[in-house]
């Protein structure tokens, strides 16, 4: 048991298309002001990643990683249903 | 329920007023190159965008094909012969005025686009000696190696430089304003267009602009019939905010569209039946000429449009014998046989000669320039490859040299969609136009995806361009009219309303986006019958009237997702009303009748369609209603130096 609810207000996203490092992100905002869905808002504490108000709406362009000046900060996953296979040549047949 | 305080001043109400000589509407492809061009020639330019420009719309965060620059010093077509091959290869069914200007015009932008600060060039030799490369322009082709129409671009580097270019000549740039309505003179639909009005999508702030000309550059509609909640921005190909504003906004404005009653089988998106786009095993767009091998490691052949197996790599960019070009690229899926390039042999004939699923896209055996230039170039150009294909896949681990990507499904698309899960894709339709890209309503004009018969980047690029030519010439024949007070106030009033509802027990813009791609995939999906066309405008109407009066919305973005929805109701609306004016099948069209027995077929037409007092009033054009391309493009724009890219 750990001191977190089991019971939560906001419901569980399909996928969480953005992940912040936060020991990385400097809070700049970078990503917010090119975001074109407009999917996260600023936290309310300063210098603190951005908050993902919005994950359905990703359209997994990638532009918030492209423009941010912290590399690491911020990285972006397709959802699971859209994770691509590859294989070694070698290891077919 | 919200955990989050807004963290935005909420700005309901308030009203602000810019004033221009030319207003642009929407700031992706289309918007920035006829906003450069207006204010190029000495206009005032007030451009308005629902993200923010730098990087936003369908082509915002790259591309990598420029296609039909037929002009360009290594071309082996003319523009009126490529045009033509576009005609024809739809049956007619095609824009021939704005794809003219895509041919003619789109080397010049592409130049412009450079001197912008754009990549067009392999400046670096990283690819010299390629067969797809001239060493002396430094150009790159991809398709047709010998008639080399179509460019291989940086296109990550094209948006913000349009977007540079704008600010050093002084465009105003509005962003994340959605442009919800166009102002006419007097307020009457069909009447001249004195501008528009918009709403801020963080603070909600309403604006009214007011100008001589406006250009309408908007997205095409989407989300018509395809719509998942949790994976919104995945619904279909293009960014999910571009969703057709533009072409509801025209309707109620009474502008006049055609072939609104084309839809295709779903080729592309995300929601849960197809792959990220270029993201998965495919020989198509970004990835054609890639070998495409079965799980056995063997090779599955390229054939010509006869079916004869080509034995060498370089035949796969070649025209059969006797055959001058082929055709291939983003709205060209299935060519007529005149047209027909290189393809691997058919899915059903490959199951049968025993190769084994599934099959894989194989870079490693191919020449290192074509490897390179499919992954590192056209992957990691291409809209949304370099972050989420390109770098994520090789932090990965993948190796083109080493590995094979697995392909879904059976063909480009890595997708698999149901007969009544339609989109509009592959030269939809929209507004009507002119030879200046005038609309039926004077003082409105357009370009790029508002266009019917729309496709590509360089499409938007050169319609842009030329519709802000245009503007711009009426804008300085003639003065700024009146905005009717009154029909700023309705507009206020509707775009506000669901705020004042009460939010328990109201509908939100996800339930009522779905009840829509639900009516249109029962009512118009694969086969149209009059009676079930009808039922379903009559359950859109009862949307229209029973349930926007109960929506709600809990800050200025989700009001613009629910205004969107508002959009995609009347766009579906129009989609009904020109379904039931097509009374036969069309092949061009994709529309097929179960009851087209009830009519007599006719000569082709294209359908027009339009609102006059609200009644909706269908007509005919001859498909090719344009004329000669040359002479009338020539007639229309003796002003213009071609060639002269840079012309400020």
């Amino acid at each position: 048991m750990t001191d977190r609810s089991f019971i939560s207000e906001a419901e569980m996203p399909a996928s969480r298309p953005i992940i912040f490092n936060a020991e990385k992100c400097t809070g700049c905002n970078s990503c917010i002001d090119i975001c074109q869905v407009d999917l996260f808002i600023p936290n309310q504490v300063k210098g603190k990643p951005p908050i993902v108000l919005y994950p359905g709406e990703c359209w997994y362009c990638g532009c918030c990683v492209a423009v941010c000046p912290s590399e690491g900060a911020i990285s972006l996953r397709h959802p699971l249903m859209n994770q691509v296979h590859w294989i070694a040549k070698a290891d077919l047949g | 329920m919200h955990n989050f305080e807004w963290p935005y001043p909420l700005e309901w109400d308030s009203e602000e007023t810019s004033t221009a000589d030319i207003l642009v509407l929407g700031g992706g492809i289309a918007g920035c190159m006829a906003a450069i061009s207006s204010a190029r020639r000495g206009q005032s330019v007030v451009l308005v965008e629902k993200a923010a420009t730098k990087m936003s719309g369908a082509g915002g965060s790259g591309c990598d094909h420029w296609e039909s620059a037929a002009t360009n010093p290594c071309s082996g077509l003319s523009p009126e012969e490529l045009t033509q091959a576009m005609l024809d290869d739809n049956d007619g069914f095609n824009n021939g005025i704005s794809h003219y200007i895509e041919c003619r015009e789109g080397y010049d932008r592409l130049l412009d686009i450079e001197g912008m600060g754009g990549k067009i060039r392999d400046t670096e030799d990283e690819f010299k000696g390629a067969a797809f490369r001239d060493d002396e322009s430094k150009l790159m082709f991809a398709y047709d190696y010998r008639n080399r129409i179509t460019l291989r671009i940086w296109g990550t580097t094209f948006k913000p430089a349009m977007y540079k270019e704008m600010k050093r000549l002084g465009v105003k740039i509005i962003d994340r304003v959605m442009v919800s309505s166009l102002l006419t003179e007097d307020g009457k639909q069909g009447g001249l267009c004195v501008g528009a009005t918009g709403i801020h999508t963080r603070t909600g702030k309403f604006y009214v602009f007011r100008a001589k000309a406006s250009i309408m550059c908007l997205s095409r509609p989407a989300r018509i019939w395809l719509f998942s909640s949790d994976y919104t921005g995945l619904c279909e190909f293009r960014p999910p905010q571009c969703i057709g504003d533009g072409h509801a906004m025209g309707w109620r404005a009474g502008a006049e569209f055609t072939m609104m009653e084309k839809s295709v089988v779903a080729e592309f998106s995300a929601a849960g039946r197809s792959y990220p786009p270029y993201g998965a095993g495919n020989n198509h767009n970004t990835w054609y000429g890639a070998s495409i091998i079965d799980s056995e490691g063997k090779e599955i052949p390229y054939t010509d449009r006869d079916g004869n197996i080509l034995r060498s790599f370089e035949e796969r960019f070649l025209p059969a014998k006797g055959q001058k070009f082929f055709l291939k690229g983003g709205s060209v899926d299935y060519p007529k046989y005149n047209y027909e390039g290189p393809e691997t042999v058919p899915f059903a004939k490959m199951i049968s000669q025993g190769y084994k699923l599934p099959f894989y896209a194989d870079l490693s055996g191919m020449p290192e320039t074509e490897r390179k230039v499919i992954w590192g170039m056209m992957v990691g150009e291409e809209g949304k490859t370099k972050i989420p294909v390109y770098e994520n896949y090789r932090k990965a681990g993948f190796d083109p040299e080493k590995h094979v990507l697995q392909c879904y499904g059976e063909g480009w698309t890595s997708a698999s969609f149901l007969p009544q899960e339609r989109q509009l894709f592959g030269l939809p339709g929209g507004f009507l136009n002119n030879w200046e890209l005038q609309t039926n309503i004077e003082g409105l004009y357009v370009a790029g995806d508002s266009l019917y018969a729309s496709n590509c980047y360089g499409h938007a690029a050169a319609t842009g361009y030329y519709a802000g030519r245009h503007a711009s010439k009426y804008a300085s024949a003639n003065g700024l009219a009146d905005i009717r007070l009154e029909q700023v106030s309705t507009e206020k009033k509707r775009v506000y309303a669901p705020i004042h509802n009460n939010p328990e027990n109201s509908i939100g813009w996800k339930e009522l986006n779905m009840g829509i791609a639900k009516t249109m995939q029962n009512y118009c999906g694969e086969i149209k019958r009059d009676e079930l066309l009808k039922i379903g405008l009559l359950r859109l109407q009862e949307y229209e009237n029973k349930i926007i009066p109960e929506t709600f919305a809990y800050n200025p973005h989700e009001l613009v997702r629910l205004l969107e929805v508002f959009d995609i109701l009347t766009v579906s609306q129009i989609i009904l009303h020109s379904c039931l004016a097509r009374k036969t099948s069309s092949k061009a069209l994709c529309f097929n009748r179960g009851d087209e027995n009830m009519y007599k077929k006719g000569e082709e037409m294209l359908i027009t369609i339009k609102q006059i007092n609200n009644q909706v009033i269908t007509g005919e054009r001859e498909l090719c209603f344009f004329g000669d391309l040359k002479e009338n493009y020539e007639k229309y724009n003796r002003d213009y130096k071609e060639g002269t890219y840079y012309d400020r």
